[in-house]
């Protein structure tokens, strides 16, 4: 019973890094099984396509690295692949998942040393870089065709959208609800007609909406946020702050002129928000580690959200917000520390009060 | 029962499975045969070891004083059992090293004789000063783990006339109930210590944190202490590590103990309930600090329990009665999971800080595979102090321990919270653990370094002087030789001139 | 026009923030530290060579010149590096670092023929001792120069890790297991 000497505790939770992958990929399974179904195979392809081509990028990356193969089974790989394939429009070609799935790992992740080295959200990096090289893929809406419905594609359909570069038809496209009001508001149409005319509220939270393969269905994605909330994989900080914030700021400019700004319920339902209040902004690598740096960087990510949609280009600023955030990730856990027992916020003992 | 608005006092922290339930309801078993031989080290405590006051092949009875205190910070040690003692020497120390350490070495003649005791009947009628002299002379230590002796603190909670004396009732570390049973069987002790300590410090009032996963002993301390307005049990809620002194200072005030200060300058003494107990011993028996209650669990042991064992005691002894399988034990733990340390075998004595005897089995101490840190941030969100594990590990890990310290690594207190949490198996308790004893290092060496360069320096000037001797001497002896030469030379000319 | 309005805004902002530039650099002006002594004073100052500099001294000038890395000095290990580095406002990567083993020498009681001339090089009189009897080395003033070693007729001095006790026992550095099985 020799033992070398061995520090304690001599006891731990045992969570493991890839069961929390797990638990991440989980929580996904119910929006992303939603987003297959209501896109049909198209989506199905783009899916299978975009994670087999992250595993596969993983795995080469490993192997020039010269570290085990092992470590491709913690499931790191196959959460960004999975993540960044909920965030592509759910009709793109092949190729837009093999070359998102190669930024994501190779550029975003690997060349910074690996899993917990990077600085920008590798799925959020790639999704950006796509969509500023290829607007117009990246851009291209299909329409709500649930699989087996009379208006879906069938398989060798979709082989032929995913893999054969098919021109889609223009009637089975669309606009997505930001781009739309977007494109109405510098029409000078204005708002509440606008939206009313294009989408119903309750559809927009479940998710029967054009949009990314798996952002659409708010209901089923804050689920899967709330199990990882009770799960204790994520903590409430980011996504409340997020949310928050986009509703805080959305609800004074809607409040001050509803023809121009956006109810805040149609924000938080709509676009890419939810699924990055949870899924996105809470990754642990690119967030803040102390609880008030964490509620900082949910409010900016919001705030942010909020101006691009508003007044920015793009319709939806969800992906630019977060990366933003996660390059002042550094200076925020410089900046914001716990205060240390017994000290004050800069460091120096507290005094003693008689 | 919890008071909310304590509540948001704590901060950290982790809920660790508790493993108390295979000997949180069996009562103390006090009756264990003697141990053929009893190992009692010198040092038991904080500052300077005893020094001993009998030789090879005296007997001793059972309390006798066997080392007394040296300095302002020591405790003396005193017979467990009565016998002759058969060495003073060293032997292998309770510790994760197992070096050496001086130790007296009793056999026993079995019949466990007490010598003389001195009890006070009415400690109350005592001098303040009095009670601390006694619990000095007892060999009374902080028997929670800390061993710093009671005397001193007494001392020093007195002089700084403290308003409340805390009781740490707290035992947030799994596996170990020997507190918890203590506090079910033997209350009135426990309270009647804290008013004698009461009494020694001049203190109004007691207040007692218990965790509340100890619902039987809160009732008997309850008990206990309901015809005394002045001592209170508070209930604080399971989350390791509550017992850490500051924490629960905390809790139960409010105030902060500033960095770089003693509990004492926000008016509060803290002393753990074993501690109590060997007060309330040492004051109306007159019995020094000889026995301990010591909780024996794990996966390995077959029948475990409390054992109320002599000091000195071999834990391979305490192993046998408690019928630990020796080939299931993977890692022998002295204290709690969390904060005990491993051991490299049992051929080791306990000791007056021993609070648990842990013989773990390759299932419960789970050895993971290190990986990568994701910065998941849990380490952050446990830490009770505040501190950024991570990046203090991180720097640790390139050798920048003054860094390390720019961000608060002499706060650390090594609960181990963080390695416990970590999903990656990352051991940042041990990384601190090294970067603290590393500065205490580099600290001596700069030390040393300061005091060779003296004397370096010292022998330069030295040299220089003998040099400087030597040339004065070579110059005057030039001289006289010039000065010999020219005698002579005047002579010979002298000699030449006059034929 | 506008190029004359231009160059004449230019010039000006120029002009102002140059005369600022030289009158902060007047009125805040820091105090340079005299750095090599303090990189001295720091140094275990044993002249002991193994950094390739004749002596402590030197290599404190070679540092300040930014001739010599902050990792020069062997018996320093990282913790006088990681000091170096600070004053001088380096970045430094000290994981591969060896750390200096602590030694002191050691006189073997059999051989030792009270020569003397060990305890004549000593340059902390760490050795004692008086001719034909057997001499001791202080621990606590050695600093493991290795001078007396080298002048030993019976090699009877050897250098040797100091005894390891409960008070001077420490933990070990956790060795990173990651990748191991790659390596």
């Amino acid at each position: 019973m020799k033992i070398k000497p061995v520090s304690g505790p001599h006891h731990n939770v045992n969570r493991g890094v890839s069961r929390i992958m797990l638990h991440v990929i989980f929580a996904l399974i119910p929006a992303t099984l939603f987003g297959l179904y209501i896109f049909g195979w198209p989506a199905v392809n783009l899916f299978v396509v975009t994670i087999a081509s992250a595993l596969l990028f993983e795995y080469l990356c490993l192997k020039m690295a010269g570290k085990p193969k092992t470590v491709l089974l913690d499931g790191s790989a196959l959460l960004t692949g999975w993540l960044l394939a909920m965030t592509l429009p759910p009709w793109a070609p092949w190729w837009i998942g093999v070359v998102g799935s190669a930024l994501a790992i190779v550029i975003g992740k690997q060349v910074y040393g690996g899993l917990g080295q990077n600085v920008f959200n590798p799925a959020m990096l790639a999704r950006v870089a796509l969509l500023i090289s290829f607007p117009v893929e990246m851009t291209t809406w299909a329409n709500v065709t649930p699989l087996f419905s009379e208006s879906a594609p069938d398989f060798s359909a979709a082989l032929q959208i995913t893999f054969m570069g098919a021109q889609l038809p223009d009637a089975l496209t669309g606009a997505t609800t930001l781009g739309h009001v977007k494109t109405e508001l510098s029409l000078n149409h204005w708002l509440p007609e606008s939206l009313n005319s294009f989408i119903d509220g309750r559809d927009a939270w479940l998710g029967f909406m054009r949009g990314s393969l798996g952002e659409t269905s708010s209901v089923l994605l804050i689920l899967g946020g709330l199990w990882l909330l009770i799960k204790g994989v994520i903590s409430w900080r980011i996504p409340f702050a997020m949310l928050f914030s986009v509703w805080i700021f959305a609800s004074l400019f809607h409040g001050w002129n509803p023809a121009q700004y956006l109810t805040p319920w149609t924000h938080l339902s709509s676009g890419a928000l939810i699924c990055a209040a949870f899924f996105i902004a809470t990754d642990y690598v690119t967030s803040p580690n102390s609880a008030w740096g964490q509620l900082v960087f949910g409010f900016s990510c919001g705030l942010l959200i909020f101006i691009i949609r508003t007044w920015g280009g793009y319709p939806e600023g969800a992906g630019f917000a977060v990366l933003l955030m996660n390059a002042a990730t550094p200076l925020i856990d410089h900046y914001i520390k716990p205060r240390i027992y017994g000290r004050n916020r800069k460091g120096a003992p507290l005094e003693v009060n008689e | 029962m919890i008071n909310l608005k304590r509540l948001l006092r704590v901060r950290g922290g982790v809920h660790a499975e508790e493993h108390k339930h295979a000997t949180a309801d069996l009562p103390i078993q006090t009756q264990l045969p003697i141990p053929e031989r009893l190992y009692i080290p010198l040092q038991q405590h904080v500052g300077k070891p005893a020094e001993p006051v009998v030789k090879v092949g005296d007997k001793v009875l059972k309390g006798q004083l066997l080392a007394h205190s040296q300095g302002m910070i020591s405790a003396p040690v005193h017979a467990p059992s009565s016998g002759l003692i058969a060495d003073i020497n060293f032997y292998p120390a309770p510790h994760p090293s197992a070096l050496p350490i001086r130790t007296i070495v009793i056999e026993t003649d079995g019949l466990d004789q007490w010598c003389e005791l001195k009890p006070v009947d009415d400690p109350f009628a005592l001098e303040p000063e009095e009670i601390s002299m006694r619990v000095g002379a007892a060999g009374v230590v902080g028997m929670g783990g800390a061993t710093f002796p009671a005397a001193v603190k007494l001392n020093l909670g007195r002089k700084t006339e403290i308003e409340t004396l805390l009781i740490n009732g707290g035992e947030c570390e799994p596996y170990l109930t020997c507190d918890d049973r203590l506090m079910q069987e033997r209350a009135d002790a426990i309270i009647d210590g804290v008013r004698i300590m009461l009494h020694g410090l001049q203190a109004k009032q007691a207040k007692m944190g218990i965790e509340d996963n100890k619902p039987q002993a809160i009732a008997q301390m309850r008990t206990a202490c309901r015809d005394f307005d002045n001592i209170e049990v508070i209930v604080t809620p399971t989350r390791y590590p509550m017992g850490w002194d500051r924490q629960l200072i905390r809790y139960i005030t409010g105030e902060e103990v500033p960095a770089g200060s003693r509990a004492t300058d926000v008016g509060v003494l803290m002393h753990n309930v074993a501690t109590a107990y060997a007060i309330h011993q040492a004051i109306r028996e007159g019995k020094p600090s000889v026995t301990r209650v010591v909780t024996v669990s794990g996966q390995a042991v077959a029948s475990p329990g409390n054992f109320e064992a002599p000091i000195g005691t071999l834990i391979s002894e305490l192993f046998a009665h408690a019928d630990v399988g020796e080939s299931q034990v993977a890692r022998i733990v002295m204290g709690g999971p969390m904060m005990g340390e491993a051991l490299p075998h049992s051929d080791l004595p306990i000791v007056k800080a021993s609070s648990g005897l842990l013989a773990l089995g390759a299932d419960e101490i789970k050895p993971g595979a290190e990986q990568p840190c994701i910065r998941c941030a849990s380490c952050v969100d446990v830490c009770p102090v505040g501190l950024l594990p991570v990046d203090m590990a991180n720097r640790i890990k390139a050798n920048q321990l003054d860094a390390a310290v720019s961000i608060g690594l002499k706060d650390c207190i090594s609960c181990g919270s963080c390695s416990y949490v970590c999903p990656s198996n990352i051991p940042l308790a041990h990384y601190f653990k090294y970067a603290s004893g590393e500065l205490i290092g580099r600290q001596q060496a700069q030390h040393k370094s300061e005091q060779t360069n003296k004397l370096m320096q010292e022998r330069n000037k030295r040299m220089e002087r003998i040099e400087k001797q030597k040339a004065e001497e070579a110059a005057r002896r030039k001289a006289e030789k010039e000065a010999r030469d020219k005698a002579k030379r005047e002579q010979a000319e002298a000699e030449e001139a006059t034929p | 026009m506008y190029v004359i309005s231009a160059i004449i805004s230019l010039t000006s902002l120029g002009l102002f923030l140059g005369i600022m530039l030289s009158l902060a650099a007047r009125f805040f002006k820091v105090e340079s530290s005299p750095v090599v002594d303090e990189l001295e004073a720091l140094m275990p100052g044993s002249q002991c060579g193994q950094c390739g500099f004749p002596g402590c001294r030197p290599a404190a000038e070679a540092l300040a010149a930014g001739d010599a890395q902050v990792t020069l000095c062997p018996p320093g290990g990282s913790a006088l590096a990681e000091q170096f580095a600070a004053i001088l406002g380096v970045e430094i990567d000290l994981s591969g670092m060896e750390e200096p083993e602590a030694l002191v020498a050691k006189v073997s009681e059999e051989t030792c023929i009270g020569c003397t001339r060990c305890f004549k090089v000593c340059p902390t009189d760490a050795i004692v001792g008086a001719p034909k009897q057997i001499h001791v080395v202080v621990a606590d003033a050695c600093i493991a120069c290795r001078k007396c070693v080298d002048v030993c007729p019976t090699e009877c001095l050897q250098m040797q890790a100091i005894e390891v006790t409960l008070k001077n026992w420490r933990w070990h550095k956790p060795e990173s297991v990651l990748f191991e099985e790659a390596a």
